[in-house]
């Protein structure tokens, strides 16, 4: 736990945050794109600690939060069926797909299975021969290395009862289209280190040129994270707008070959819809053709699901940070925690979740949340 | 809609009210709270029901006495530091202390599963029967039914308990006032990662044993330091964060807890961080979490810490006017985050 503690040193952080004060000479907005990022900056508060000096942005790097209502529904319609055992990571099990979702399915006697990893899903899979095991892969470039094991491995083994349904994205593409966005407010990144750790930050380096925009491979920790909103507030001040790495423990620039290596043996780009945000041409991954036999879409034949999403829910402009969440017209009402419209809604680290506890706390269901978190 | 570029924003539809119970109506947070207050509640409402107490006080002939029950369905039926039987026996005696009631004595129903090894029954009775006999209440009245191969988990014991009510010492979660200060017996998280830890498919190896223990013996050390203790609650299901909300709520006044200060083991700290679990949402079954006037604080700390299963006792917040039925969480780096009650079980993270 030194490891870890090491990270969360008050002694060091406050006068980082004090730093990062006096650096900044205007408020500056910067996006954490990634999930893990956000939970850290909500659980120790970091948003308010920094007010007025960076308003952070949550990203759409939440796996739970854009993966397509089609691909949900997917996933429900498999979880139903008898003769599948439908495995998946915890929280997904709570993402509202058009009418249920996986918790409601295994309510009404569906076979799904929280796992902490893919080749768990591959045992259950080898142990239950007259059974149809399903894996639930989604993620960004982080599980997809694990995810792209476990097809290999099935493939390797000979289980023919092993299929993955897949919803993976990749980070770069979402960048793209955020800066492209004719609002966009977003003026430096966080990019998630573990993402780069896989991947390094080759595909960084066009982004921050073109868009003029600084990018900064942080950690997971809140002295990562600090550190990180410093460095690019730091480029922010200076005008510059490069990609430099605050994950130096974790972090090489070529990232990790041996599992780019395994994931692109076994995936391949193709557009994917991010949910909230819609279509991102080559943003995702799928399994190359000579995988298809592990591809969950094509043996059960699956085929395009048509959902409607009729524009109740706000979440793609809270994703790129133009719309705070109680001016969300659902946000407390149609919208909360136990019944939520959307993803970011469903876990307690979403930013909708994190906006609605705040004004709890605030006894304010709006204004005095609205200018305290972003 | 609107539009990002060439991108379309768009979120789903509402979903339909689920009409099945779901494995989150267990959990102790939002879900469990909705399933009692709308289906329970409406149907058997009594005064005493209404308490919402670990256990009710019932007047019987005159003498007040405290009933308290609860259902034990824990998988794997034996983990490191406990198993069923004992946990059966501590849960329910913890649950009678906790309403600063003496526990007298107990019952036991157990539901059997067709092809449950009788070996196991055998260590289990037997387990059960020690954990009474060290608490000093006898079991005095029992139920055994058997269900078909596939309709239980091996085995479920139901245990009540009924105890002497204290008319001097009758703390309740709707006790609590602003000034009084939050109080931990013990390290928090060790039951339900212990669990998590020994059930199939968890692929980590630790050490984590269960806090499973009776804690009628800590509760006399408070009686006997003659302190008004407003609350008494052992932080079960849900764990801290939900009893801390529970009390909150029933007693409408704010809670602040310390991040710094709350006693996580690093074992526990390290397999939530593994499994993205927040420990104070995990199970206890050996510690209590005390409400006491500010000024009472070091009497019930010294109370506590004469007590071995109280050697680690310690303030972990503080009860304030402001935020009324909310807790909050100082964090260590000075920032604050709402610990509100979760919807359903807590579920491990993607990232």
């Amino acid at each position: 736990m030194k490891y870890l503690t090491e990270y969360r040193d008050a002694t060091i952080a406050l006068p980082l945050i004090e730093r990062i004060k006096r650096t900044a000479t205007r408020p500056w907005t910067l996006m954490e794109v990634c999930g893990g990022q956000t939970h850290t900056i909500v659980r120790q508060g970091l948003d308010e600690l920094l007010e007025g000096a960076i308003e952070m942005i949550h990203g759409p790097g939440c796996p739970v939060c854009v993966t397509p209502l089609e691909q949900i529904d997917k996933a429900l319609m498999l979880a139903a069926r008898p003769e599948v055992i439908f495995t998946s990571f915890g929280d997904m099990l709570r993402v509202p797909g058009s009418d249920c979702d996986l918790q409601q399915v295994r309510a009404r006697g569906g076979n799904v299975r929280v796992v902490y990893s893919p080749l768990d899903a591959l045992e259950i899979a080898r142990r239950n021969p007259d059974r149809e095991v399903v894996f639930f892969a989604v993620g960004f470039e982080t599980t997809a290395p694990a995810n792209a094991m476990a097809v290999w491995r099935a493939r390797e083994l000979g289980v023919p009862n092993f299929t993955v349904l897949v919803s993976h994205v990749t980070v770069p593409p979402a960048i793209s289209a955020i800066m492209q966005s004719p609002d966009n407010r977003v003026q430096g990144f966080l990019a998630a280190g573990h993402v780069c750790a896989v991947m390094g930050w080759t595909e960084y380096e066009p982004l921050a040129k073109r868009y003029r925009v600084p990018i900064v491979v942080t950690g997971f920790e809140p002295l990562d994270i600090l550190e990180g909103m410093l460095m690019a507030v730091q480029q922010l001040e200076a005008g510059r707008h490069i990609v430099e790495n605050q994950y130096v423990r974790s972090v090489r620039r070529e990232g990790t070959p041996a599992a780019r290596m395994r994931v692109e043996e076994v995936f391949e780009l193709a557009d994917r819809k991010w949910r909230g945000i819609g279509e991102i041409p080559m943003s995702g991954l799928r399994l190359r053709p000579e995988f298809a036999a592990f591809d969950a879409e094509l043996k059960f034949g699956l085929g395009d699901v048509h959902v409607n999403e009729p524009a109740e829910c706000h979440a793609g402009e809270v994703l790129t940070g133009k719309l705070k969440p109680p001016r969300c017209p659902a946000f407390g009402t149609r919208c909360t925690p136990e019944r939520p419209l959307g993803a970011l809604m469903v876990s307690a680290e979403g930013a909708c979740a994190a906006y609605y506890h705040l004004a709890k706390y605030r006894g304010s269901g709006d204004s005095a949340a609205a200018g305290a978190v972003s | 809609m609107t539009a990002v570029g060439s991108v379309t924003l768009a979120c789903p539809a509402p979903l339909d009210a689920s009409d099945r119970v779901q494995l989150g109506h267990g959990s102790g947070g939002k879900m469990s709270a909705a399933l009692l207050r709308q289906r329970f509640l409406p149907a058997l409402a009594n005064d005493a029901l209404a308490q919402l107490g670990d256990g009710a006080v019932v007047n019987v002939a005159g003498v007040e006495v405290v009933v308290s029950t609860d259902t034990f369905v824990v998988s794997p039926l034996e983990f490191p530091g406990g198993d069923i039987g004992s946990l059966a026996v501590h849960g329910t005696l913890n649950d009678v202390a906790m309403m600063g009631a003496r526990p007298v004595c107990l019952t036991a129903g157990f539901v059997l599963e067709e092809g449950l090894p009788l070996d196991i029954l055998d260590r289990i009775v037997r387990s059960m029967a020690d954990a009474a006999r060290l608490a000093g209440v006898p079991v005095v009245a029992g139920d055994t039914k058997v269900v078909e191969r596939g309709k239980a988990d091996g085995l479920y014991i139901n245990t009540t308990g009924i105890g002497a009510a204290d008319a001097r010492f009758r703390p309740a979660p709707e006790r609590a006032r602003a000034g009084d200060v939050v109080i931990v017996s013990g390290a928090i998280g060790r039951h339900g990662m212990a669990i998590m830890a020994t059930r199939e498919g968890l692929a980590f190896e630790t050490t984590i044993t269960s806090d499973s223990a009776c804690l009628v013996g800590l509760v006399e050390r408070l009686r006997m330091a003659r302190v008004d203790v407003h609350v008494l609650r052992d932080p079960t299901r849900g764990g801290v964060a939900s009893a801390l909300n529970e009390i909150a709520a029933a007693s409408g006044v704010g809670v602040e807890i310390d991040e710094t200060v709350l006693p996580v083991p690093d074992d526990v700290r390290a397999a939530c961080e593994v499994l993205g679990l927040d420990p104070i949402y995990v199970a206890n079954e050996g510690i209590l979490l005390a409400f006491v006037p500010a000024g009472d604080a070091e009497r019930v700390l010294a109370a506590l810490r004469s007590h071995p299963l109280g050697a680690g006792a310690l303030q972990i917040g503080r009860v304030i006017t402001r935020h009324p039925g909310v807790v909050a969480l100082r964090t260590s780096l000075g920032g604050t985050r709402i610990v509100d009650l979760l919807p359903g079980d807590q579920l491990p993270r993607i990232c």
